[in-house]
Parts: C-alpha cells; sequence; structure tokens
C-alpha cells in the first residue's frame, strides 16, 4: 500500500517538509505522536515527528532534516512519488490541557514538532511563550507559524544573525530569573539542547517535558532499540513517550546511544552519494 | 528394521559464513523410502501429538505410493503452512514423539516428509482449494504470526470474509523477523502468505491495533475478532550496563538480521553491529538463532551463557547440535551478574557467576542458584539478552473489558474466547511464548469457535 507524497518544499537550507496521502494515520493523530516510515523495499525503517496533520485532506506533514543516507534520499523525492512504509500514529500523544503559563522551545528541526504542542496548548488557553532557535538566519523555521500560536515569541540565533545572540536557554534562563511564573516547559530539539533546558529550569522547579529521539527500528515495543533511562529505570521511548520528565532522564545515556551506528552511518551516506553522483574515488 | 533417511545438509565449515537453509531436502527417492518405513497403524498415535491433526498416515500412505500431488493436498486439509511446520515444529516432542516405531528405533520422519510435499508443491505452484459461498461475516484478524495466518485461512475456508491487521511492513510475525533465513527462508514464508491471500483473505500491514484503530472500533465494523498478537515484547535481565551501546535485546538483534536483512548492509540500510566476540544470552531457540546468526556475520567467537544444564535447555535438539558443529561455545551454569563498559559506553566484557542446579522444587523445577566466589569476566563487545519475551500491552491497554493474566497474557477458554463478546485470541498472546505450531494449533481452534459462534448470532 504506498503513500503518495503530495508535496515537498525546502524550507531553509537542509530542512524540507513533506505531506503525505496517509488517510488512516491522519484519521487518529494527535500532536506529539510520531510516524515509521520506509522508502523502499531496501530502505530503513526511520521514525519521524508529526508536524502537522489534516482529517479532512487525510494528509500528515513531517518535517525531516538531511543527516544521512535516508533523509537524504527522501529529500530527492517529489510530489507524486510513493514511499512503501508508513506506520503510525505511534508514540503517546502529548499531555495538553489548562496549565497556565507554558514556555515551549524549540530548537533547529524540533521546532516543526513543537508547532502543532504550541498551538494546541494556545488553543487549550493558556499563556503561551515560545523560544525558537537556530544555529543562522537563514536556518530559522516556521517564526510566521510559531508567532501566530504564541503570546510572546522569542528568537535567538548562535551567530546572532538574528533575534538574541545565544541559545534558547539563555532566553528560558532569563524568564526565571525575572520571576515570570512559568507552570510549564515543553522543550524539542538536538538532546544537548533539551539538557541544557532540563539544567536552566531544575533549579527553579519548574515542570519540563521533553520528546525523546532515541533510535528506533519496529516503534512498537518489541525491540527496545530505543530504550532510555527516567527516574533510572528502564523505558521504550516508543510506547513509553516520546514524552518524558526532563529532570528524570539520562541524557548522557541518550546520546551514547544516538552513536552507536555513526560508522555505519557514513558509510551508507558516502555509498548513496557516490550512487548519485559518480564516484571520485 | 529400515534406518531412517538422512536429510542432506550443508556442510558446516561452509554454512557458518552464510545465510542459506541450513537443510537441504529429501530427494524424491529419499522421500518415498522413508515413507516406506510408515506402519500404518490401525489407530495411528501420531496424529495425537500433532497441534493441528495432520491426518498422518493418511499422506504418508500416499507418499510411498509415489503419489506426492494428492499427499499434499491431504496435508493442506488441516494445516495451511506445511512448508513452515515441517521446518520450524520441534517434532520431536509431537508427532514424531508418538510414533510406535520410536520405541524401537527411530521415528518415521514426518516434519521432513511434510516440508518435502510443501517443497515439491511450491516449484510447481499451489492449487487453491474451491471455496463455499461467502457466509456474509466479517472477521478481522490482529496479527499475521502463525496463529493469525491459521485462524485466516480456516475462516476463509469457512466462507468468511477475513482481514488481517499487521503492525510491521511485512505478514509473518516471528517467521518472518525471529526465525533467521538459514532455518526458514523467507521466500517460502512470503508463498504460504500468498496462499492464505488466494483464499481470500485481506492483509493490512503497517496497522498497528490499538493506534490506527482500537478492536472496539474493528468490532463496529466486524463480526467478530482475533487476536494473534503474539509475545514481543522483550525481556531484559535488569543489570548494570545494560543499557551499554553493543547490547541487544534478541527481538532488536533478529529483527535486524532477518526483517530488515542488515547482513547485507549496505546494500540494504538497516545496520547491525557486527561484533568480534559476542555473548548470547539464553537457553532457547532464540537464543540459538541469535548466536548462529551473530557467527554469520562473522564473529570470530559466539559463546551462548546459560543459568541452566543442556538438560534443561528449551531449545530443540537439533538447533544445539547445529550451533555445536558451526562452532558454537555454549558455557552451561554461568549467569550474567553485570555487563560491563568501556569509557565511551561500549560493552567489553559480561561479568557472570557460577551456577549450581539445587534439588527439584515442588514444581519439579530445579532452581539453579549462583555459587559465591564464581565470579569471572567473558570479553564482549556484542551482547544480545534472550530470556524471553511477554506479550506487548498495545491491545489489551486500549480494549475494554478484555482481561489479561499478570503475566500480561490475554485470559482465554481453550477455544479462544476471551472475557469479551466476539474477541477471540491465541498462540503466544495467550500463552506467553511458546511454539510455532502450538499457536497454529490455538488459531485452529478459535476458528472453528469464531464459526459456531457467528452461526449463533
Amino acid at each position: 500500500m504506498p503513500f503518495e507524497i503530495l508535496e515537498k518544499q525546502e524550507l531553509v537550507p537542509t530542512i524540507y517538509l513533506m505531506k503525505i496521502s496517509a488517510p488512516r494515520v491522519a484519521k487518529k493523530a494527535q500532536p506529539g505522536q510520531f510516524v515509521i516510515l520506509r522508502i523502499n523495499e531496501k530502505g530503513e525503517r526511520i521514525p519521524l515527528t508529526i508536524a502537522d496533520f489534516d482529517r479532512e485532506e487525510g494528509t500528515i506533514t513531517m518535517i525531516f532534516q538531511t543527516v544521512g543516507k535516508t533523509t537524504a534520499h527522501l529529500a530527492s523525492l517529489r510530489a507524486g512519488d510513493e514511499l512503501l512504509n508508513f506506520i503510525g500514529p505511534l508514540g503517546n500523544p502529548a499531555h495538553i490541557q489548562k496549565e497556565g503559563t507554558v514556555v515551549l522551545v524549540g530548537g533547529g528541526v524540533g521546532v516543526a514538532p513543537i508547532f502543532p504542542q504550541t498551538r494546541a496548548f494556545y488553543e487549550a488557553g493558556n499563556r503561551v511563550i515560545s523560544i525558537i532557535g537556530a544555529r543562522s538566519a537563514n536556518l530559522l523555521l516556521w517564526e510566521d507559524r510559531m508567532r501566530a500560536v504564541s503570546h510572546e515569541l522569542y528568537i535567538t540565533t548562535d551567530d546572532g544573525t538574528k533575534g538574541h545572540h545565544g541559545f534558547v536557554t539563555d532566553i528560558v534562563k532569563r524568564l526565571l530569573e525575572d520571576g515570570v511564573n512559568i507552570d510549564r516547559v515543553v522543550a524539542i530539539g538536538p538532546p544537548v539542547m533539551m539538557r541544557a533546558v532540563a539544567g536552566v529550569t531544575r533549579p527553579f522547579n519548574v515542570k519540563t517535558i521533553v520528546s525523546l529521539n532515541s533510535i528506533m527500528v519496529d516503534g512498537t515495543g518489541m525491540c527496545g532499540a530505543c530504550r532510555v533511562l527516567v527516574g533510572n529505570e528502564t523505558k521504550f521511548a516508543c510506547v513509553d513517550g516520546s514524552e518524558f520528565d526532563a529532570h528524570l532522564v539520562d541524557f548522557t545515556l541518550l546520546m551514547n546511544r544516538l552513536a552507536v551506528y555513526q560508522p555505519e552511518e557514513k558509510i551508507a551516506l558516502e555509498r548513496y552519494k557516490c550512487e548519485r553522483e559518480g564516484c571520485l574515488c | 528394521m529400515l534406518g531412517r533417511q538422512k536429510m542432506p545438509e550443508q556442510d558446516p565449515a561452509v554454512r557458518k559464513s552464510n545465510f542459506n537453509e541450513v537443510a537441504l531436502g529429501f530427494t524424491e527417492e529419499q522421500a518415498v523410502k522413508e515413507a516406506k518405513r510408515c506402519l500404518q497403524c490401525k489407530k495411528p498415535s501420531c496424529m495425537k501429538g500433532c497441534p493441528v491433526e495432520v491426518k498422518i498416515p493418511a499422506f504418508l500412505d500416499r507418499v510411498a505410493k509415489g503419489d506426492f500431488d494428492s499427499a499434499i493436498k491431504e496435508i493442506k486439509v488441516d494445516n495451511a503452512l506445511p512448508a513452515i511446520c515441517g521446518r520450524v515444529c520441534p517434532q520431536e516432542t509431537q508427532c514424531e514423539q508418538a510414533c510406535v516405531l520410536s520405541k524401537k528405533g527411530a521415528s518415521v520422519s514426518i516434519g521432513r516428509l511434510e516440508r518435502f510435499l510443501a517443497d515439491y508443491e511450491r516449484k510447481r505452484g499451489a492449487e487453491i482449494p474451491t471455496l463455499p459461498k461467502p457466509t456474509g461475516k466479517k472477521v478481522a484478524v490482529v496479527g499475521s504470526g502463525p496463529a493469525g495466518l491459521t485462524a485466516a485461512a480456516d475462516l476463509a475456508k469457512m466462507g468468511h470474509s477475513v482481514t488481517i491487521f499487521e503492525a510491521l511492513h511485512e505478514a509473518g510475525g516471528v517467521l518472518i523477523y525471529g526465525i533467521p533465513e538459514f532455518r526458514l527462508p523467507k521466500d517460502i514464508v512470503s508463498a504460504e502468505v500468498e496462499y492464505v491471500k488466494k483464499l481470500g483473505v485481506n492483509v493490512l500491514l503497517d496497522s498497528v491495533i490499538g493506534k490506527i484503530d482500537t478492536v472496539d472500533e474493528l468490532l463496529s465494523e466486524f463480526d467478530a475478532v482475533f487476536l494473534g498478537t503474539g509475545a514481543g515484547l522483550p525481556a531484559f535481565l535488569n543489570i548494570d550496563g545494560e543499557n551499554l551501546n553493543g547490547v541487544y535485546s534478541a527481538n532488536e538483534f533478529l529483527t535486524r538480521v532477518n526483517l530488515m536483512k542488515s547482513y547485507k548492509f549496505p546494500e540494504y540500510d538497516t545496520p547491525v553491529k557486527k561484533g568480534k566476540r559476542v555473548v548470547v544470552v539464553g537457553g532457547g531457540n532464540v537464543a540459538m538463532d541469535s548466536a548462529r546468526c551473530a557467527l554469520r556475520l562473522g564473529a570470530e567467537e559466539v559463546t551462548i551463557v546459560y543459568r541452566r544444564g543442556e538438560e534443561e535447555m528449551p531449545a530443540r535438539a537439533e538447533e544445539i547440535e547445529h550451533a555445536r558443529e558451526e562452532g558454537i561455545k555454549f558455557r552451561l551454569l554461568t549467569n550474567p551478574v553485570r555487563i560491563v563498559g568501556d569509557g565511551k559506553n561500549w560493552v567489553t566484557h559480561i561479568e557472570c557467576i557460577n551456577m549450581h542446579l539445587c534439588e527439584p522444587d515442588e514444581s519439579g523445577r530445579c532452581k539453579p542458584a549462583p555459587t559465591p566466589g564464581t565470579e569471572h569476566m567473558i570479553e564482549a563487545d556484542v551482547v544480545v539478552i534472550a530470556v524471553g519475551t511477554s506479550p506487548n500491552p498495545l491491545v489489551p491497554r486500549t480494549t475494554k473489558g478484555l482481561e489479561v493474566s499478570k503475566h500480561g497474557t490475554v485470559i482465554a477458554k481453550e477455544d479462544g474466547a476471551t472475557t469479551k463478546e466476539g474477541v477471540y485470541a491465541g498462540g503466544d498472546a495467550v500463552t506467553g511464548s511458546a511454539t510455532v505450531i502450538s499457536a497454529m494449533g490455538a488459531g485452529k481452534k478459535a476458528a472453528r469457535a469464531i464459526d459456531a459462534y457467528l452461526k449463533g448470532k
């Protein structure tokens, strides 16, 4: 049952939007959930967070960054092409209710999964403060979309080309130190960034939720590839998460486990480039 | 008495570096000779040993006469998946154990003959039986493992409209992700699934029930539901170091190797760590499969660590024998206490302790106990934990009124009826991890019960 790509755009360099026709998945999708896809017969299964969904249109939108072979291959596909497998919605929906003031933090490509949650928190009647960051202004994602569902929006860039010169954590820290009454922080982005946010909010005892992006194979709880340590207990991110209490997560272990296949990932990407561009070696 | 025909096999020295099937199957001449050994008992005890009630003497008689076409038809009345059963059933504890010849010598090789016939038929293209008039009733089968495939095939042959919902991208359950190619070639599993489809069964892949639809939602569209969701949740040892890089559950390791074909990386995209020194923890078939896969990925040394003795190993004798021939080392009465890593979080050793068996307890089992002071290290750069699985809680958690035991297994009567009306279950989802053939037996019984339920509806 192939799944048609209805739309593909390069949003900013290396970050792509892809809209897939998948009516059965769209019918059930909730913010915070993810899908697993496989491009073709020889492909691997990769998890991608659902960035948006449209039940009437029967579509799922994902945002991804090209980091290796499969995402590079995905980025080379066009509207009208098909994916062989598209499984979801997986994982637990994000816990969204009226909390009061919620700070949503999205780093890099993490702005995409934070968006549907931001919108949901906004619609649930919360005061929404959003902080989005990127390495550089040209890599900043979805500023307009995020602004539309936020009461306050802060922008940070590592190189100072837009907004605050520095990291998203600088803003989180400033808000807390200024005495802003924050009921909940939700952070999605690279593990280093999520760990840093957890480190900032911990002394202030502000409930902080992160979404863990560990390595997955099946995504249904049958293998434990995605296992993480939370409060010293082993959890499977695909079925117990992917949301967890940031103050209980062992981020060092997460980062170590994310690096398991680095040599193989490099081989696969180089081989893919050789096939497409002709080998220089 | 004529001896058993010996089945040709790949040489251990050759096969340990390829994923091709180890056992090569009988020739036609061998099959006829072997079938002639059957005494055609008036009261055949062999049939009692078969969970799906194949009429063994009847099909053996036809093989003995060289009539392979009608022999395979005879099997298929009761068993939709003979190419699989002939390969992975533990016949030595089932039909063959019950064969009268086994009292004085070797039983008839029933499994190997079943396999021979299925392979013979597949080469020629399987014939589809005439199906009865459609009943107009619809049944949803959750899971496409041996239980689900059998239930679906039988229900289709009873005239019901059947749809299988499978979470993974390929049908077959453990037959496709768990049992390796060298024991059960995947094109054989695909051919058996195709046969079930030709009976009119609709197979929906990529469909995780509990997420994309709940069982309650299925019940609004279908007249009955069969749960054949298996026991796919891996158990870990809960010891220090289990989350180190290089430590796998057997499910992950085997899924990468078998389903995702990572032994062909980078032709296929899914990677797997190829260890030099691999330790597999456990003594079942899954442990044997993991160890033999690791060897074929190029490991220099593969060691199985098991806390009881060889007598107590749950793996099939034939598989233990095959593993030994290929050079797998066994450390029996040995149990891991922790897994040790280097500064970069990679596994380097597994620390074990010697065990001894005490007197059997009331249940008749010998509980192994550690011998203090015998701790020792075994070098390992990949560790595979194969100490069992339990049912995945996704379906019970999302189904109102479906009761489960404290072990997470679905509570079901002998015929598969659960605590929820119209919902039946069978296989590992009910028993916890067991055998392919017992799952098929459960699927068969449940199909009968569902048929009766639908007629009364």
